[in-house]
């Protein structure tokens, strides 16, 4: 009886159509398994149907549980009515994925010192390295990405999530993609493009995934209740416009047949070069600085209760980065094949880069004017601000190795490794765990377990970057040096392989810190767990809850 | 009204922004790449360099599946010492038909760029099986699987069929024949031998890897191994007329 007197429950245009077209999805890839050139295809057009069999349950599932009445836009109190389930969801797999990164890590580092470590073509070296950075970088970075900018476009907008299923699609969508490329690594399916290794029907379903990604944070912003669209969105416009545009560019390419997971992309050799280094670099500039100074901008503020420093330094060095990273790309290919024209631009970008990354970095850390006192009570914002503070190192350190003779020496060596990691360490993971211990109190109600942790897992993992970083600057110096040196008859002093003998004392102190680094995050992952899974529900002034703006 | 008020039409219309920041983003990519495609000394001008036979090609995506390049690189760089070590600085002719292309970005192993003829094909089967059986100090995994692995190269042709499309000077009987060419150039005194070489200049047949009775995926790389680099004749090359 119940049931007749409550409004008539329909199916959306969207529940309906997303189901219709997975259910094509799930068709199409059984006959492309039928039909695989290779079983490791095959495996992955499966994966497709499982997933697009389990995602119409779950939309139908979802429908009968579901009230009849689409969620209301505004709280009966007046305020916004959240849709907080996807940003949920992108913070627990960041986590998850931040730490298989980290373990993929350690293992190819021990496999460099000990490389009996390499038992099996599935996890040697080769295959292992690109499941280790697109973990880091794409599923660990990405989901934290995805998370805080579904989190912070609602707040700072006052508006809830736009779509109903769009956002579930591309948090879904996004780690399913991520199980496809890694396992894909695993069976050796690789285009070998640094960072854009997934291959054409991996790429082409991330490009479906990204566009819905773009279309739900531009429709929320279109839904603002505030006049202005604040900072931290504008950085993640730029990361996800400009991510899609470096992703079509750089996977251009023609599949041999639908049955196969093989294709060649349409530039090749020294085009190929630049497009893949403008991708690369920019990969770096848009995915790992411009999506990640969004975060800064938004919980830097946020946890030190102060507003940003300069909103006219904002402006500026938000327009000058996004201007001037994409020149920089060409610093890949110093003294390369490449024209000299092309390398000498790409040096004089990444030299005047060098001013708004230190712009973005003044702007984050002076935010804490009258507020410096919070650095020895809050391990929280210590550890963002020391992801700053290594910000403004790795880009001072980056415009540097651009330097064309400078480069002479660092490029090919562990140098560029270490350049990347005090990056990717010290400001990408760091301004992450910050965001994750701040998200996660807010997103559950509950007050972070332990501040004490954090100082822990602050200090572990700083030893374990400093170890990592110094024993890089000394390998790769040390090797560019070796490889250069001559006898006083003038020969080569060093044969090749005297070079890769020298550098087993630093790939041990290297793993040793990844393994200290590890070891912080897994103190996060225990503070976290514990968080969530108190009792104790904290009251909304504990939590700080009202927006940025 | 000051420009710090204009800026306000952007954070007020989130399409305007939007069309900002593609203008912006677009123009150091646009004057970087697109030049490439057109300037004709890009690429310099050079005898020798020909698309992959079918056994080199599926030996490079070997090599691209076992993502070598993430260790060696194959571009060596107009410096003394590389010089002295690897041979001539690459061209960038060397790998106008490379797709991708594997120049790479790390060294933890030497570069590749002229590694073809450098050591025998039993080096490489051993070094490949086992390198620190030939080389103590090695760090390179183990590779042993190729060699016990048949190659699959029933779809060689559909892979020469889109790279044709994208350019590749590979032509219709080179197509045709891919199957055949992979048999004739993974066997020593082949009688079909001059076949290959007329369709591929320079090419080399022999049994790559020791055992004549199927073609392995080693066959394979190590072939590809073995033509790196030995295309461009150097002691015909004049480096002054390709200044760029």
């Amino acid at each position: 009886m119940a049931n007749a007197l409550a409004p008539q429950k329909n199916m959306t245009i969207g529940e309906g159509g997303l189901s219709l077209t997975l259910i094509g999805l799930a068709i199409l890839s059984i006959v492309i398994a039928a039909k695989a050139y290779t079983p490791e295809y095959a495996f992955h057009a499966y994966l497709f149907t499982a997933a697009s069999i389990a995602a119409v349950f779950a939309i139908f599932n979802r429908y009968f549980e579901r009230p009849a009445e689409r969620p209301a836009l505004v709280n009966a109190d007046g305020r916004p009515n959240y849709n907080m389930g996807p940003v949920k969801f992108a913070t627990i797999a960041g986590v998850f994925w931040g730490i298989a990164g980290f373990v993929v890590g350690l293992y190819i580092a021990l496999e460099l010192a000990f490389p009996g470590l390499n038992f099996a073509q599935w996890i040697n070296f080769g295959r292992l390295r690109p499941l280790h950075t697109s973990a880091v970088i794409f599923a660990f970075g990405g989901n934290v990405l995805i998370a805080t900018s579904f989190y912070v476009v609602q707040r700072t907008c006052r508006a809830r999530l736009a779509g109903d299923l769009a956002p579930w699609f591309v948090v879904l969508g996004y780690n399913f993609f991520i199980v496809i490329a890694g396992t894909g690594y695993l069976l050796g399916i690789t285009q070998s493009k640094e960072y854009a290794e997934p291959e054409w029907y991996a790429d082409l379903f991330l490009t479906v995934v990204w566009v819905t990604y773009f279309l739900v944070f531009l429709a929320t912003i279109m839904r603002r209740t505030e006049p202005h669209i604040y900072v931290a969105n504008w950085f993640y416009l730029a990361f996800i416009l400009t991510i899609a545009v470096l992703h079509l560019g750089n996977n251009a390419t023609v599949p041999v047949s639908i049955f196969s997971p093989k294709s060649y992309i349409l530039w090749s050799g020294v085009q190929d070069a630049m497009v893949q280094w403008w991708y690369g670099h920019n990969a770096v500039g848009f995915f790992l600085t411009a999506g990640f100074l969004a975060i800064m901008y938004y919980f830097i503020p946020k946890r030190a209760e102060r507003p940003v420093y300069s909103y006219r330094l904002s402006i500026i060095h938000f327009w000058a980065l996004i201007f001037l990273y994409i020149w920089a790309g060409p610093h890949h290919l110093h003294y390369t094949a490449l024209p000299d024209w092309a390398q000498t631009l790409g040096m004089t970008f990444s030299i005047i880069l060098w001013m708004p990354s230190w712009g973005g970095m003044i702007n984050g850390i002076m935010t804490l004017s009258g507020a410096w006192d919070k650095l020895r009570t809050d391990p929280v914002l210590r550890m963002m601000v020391v992801s700053v503070a290594f910000y403004g190192m790795s880009t001072f350190e980056g415009p540097m190795m651009s330097v064309k003779i400078v480069n002479s020496l660092s490029h090919y060596t562990d140098w560029t490794i270490g350049h990347v990691h005090s990056g990717a360490l010290g400001w990408v993971a760091y301004i992450s765990f910050g965001a994750i211990y701040c998200l996660v109190p807010w997103l559950w109600n509950r007050r972070l377990y332990s501040l004490k942790l954090v100082n822990w897992h602050f200090w572990i993992s700083t030893i374990g970057i400093v170890l990592y970083i110094t024993s890089m600057w000394v390998s790769g110096i040390l090797q560019g040096l070796m490889w250069r040196a001559y006898t006083s008859l003038g020969f080569l002093e060093y044969s090749f392989v005297e070079t890769v003998e020298a550098m087993h004392p630093f790939y041990v102190i290297r793993a040793l810190g990844g393994f200290l680094f590890l070891c912080g995050a897994l103190i996060m992952v225990f503070n976290l767990w514990k968080t969530v899974n108190s009792t104790t529900v904290a009251s909304e002034a504990e939590l700080q809850l009202q927006p940025a703006e | 009204m000051s420009v710090w008020q204009k800026h306000a039409i952007l954070e007020k219309n989130s399409i305007v922004l939007v069309i900002g920041i593609l203008l912006v983003i677009a123009i150091g990519g646009l004057v970087e790449i697109v030049p490439l495609f057109y300037l004709k000394n890009t690429i310099e001008k050079v005898a020798g360099v020909r698309p992959y036979t079918p056994l080199e090609l599926a030996g490079r995506n070997i090599y691209v599946r076992e993502g070598c390049y993430l260790c060696h690189s194959q571009m060596i760089r107009p410096l003394r010492d590389e010089v002295e070590r690897y041979g001539h600085y690459s061209l960038a002719a060397e790998s106008m038909y490379d797709r991708p292309f594997q120049w790479g970005s790390k060294r933890t192993g030497p570069d590749l760029a002229r590694v073809g003829g450098k050591y025998s094909d039993a080096w490489h089967r051993d070094h490949l099986r086992d390198p620190r059986s030939v080389v103590p100090g090695s760090v390179m995994p183990d590779y042993g699987f190729l060699a016990k692995t048949e190659l699959d190269y029933k779809h060689v042709a559909a892979d020469m069929k889109v790279q044709a499309l994208l350019g590749t000077p590979y032509t219709p009987e080179m197509i045709e024949s891919a199957d055949k060419d992979v048999q004739i150039q993974a066997s020593t005194d082949n009688p079909d031998a001059a076949e290959l070489t007329k369709r591929y200049p320079n090419a080399v047949a022999r049994d790559f890897d020791g055992n004549p009775a199927r073609v392995t995926e080693a066959d394979a790389l190590i072939a590809y191994l073995q033509m790196l680099g030995t295309q461009v004749d150097f002691k015909m090359y004049d480096d002054k007329a390709n200044i760029r």
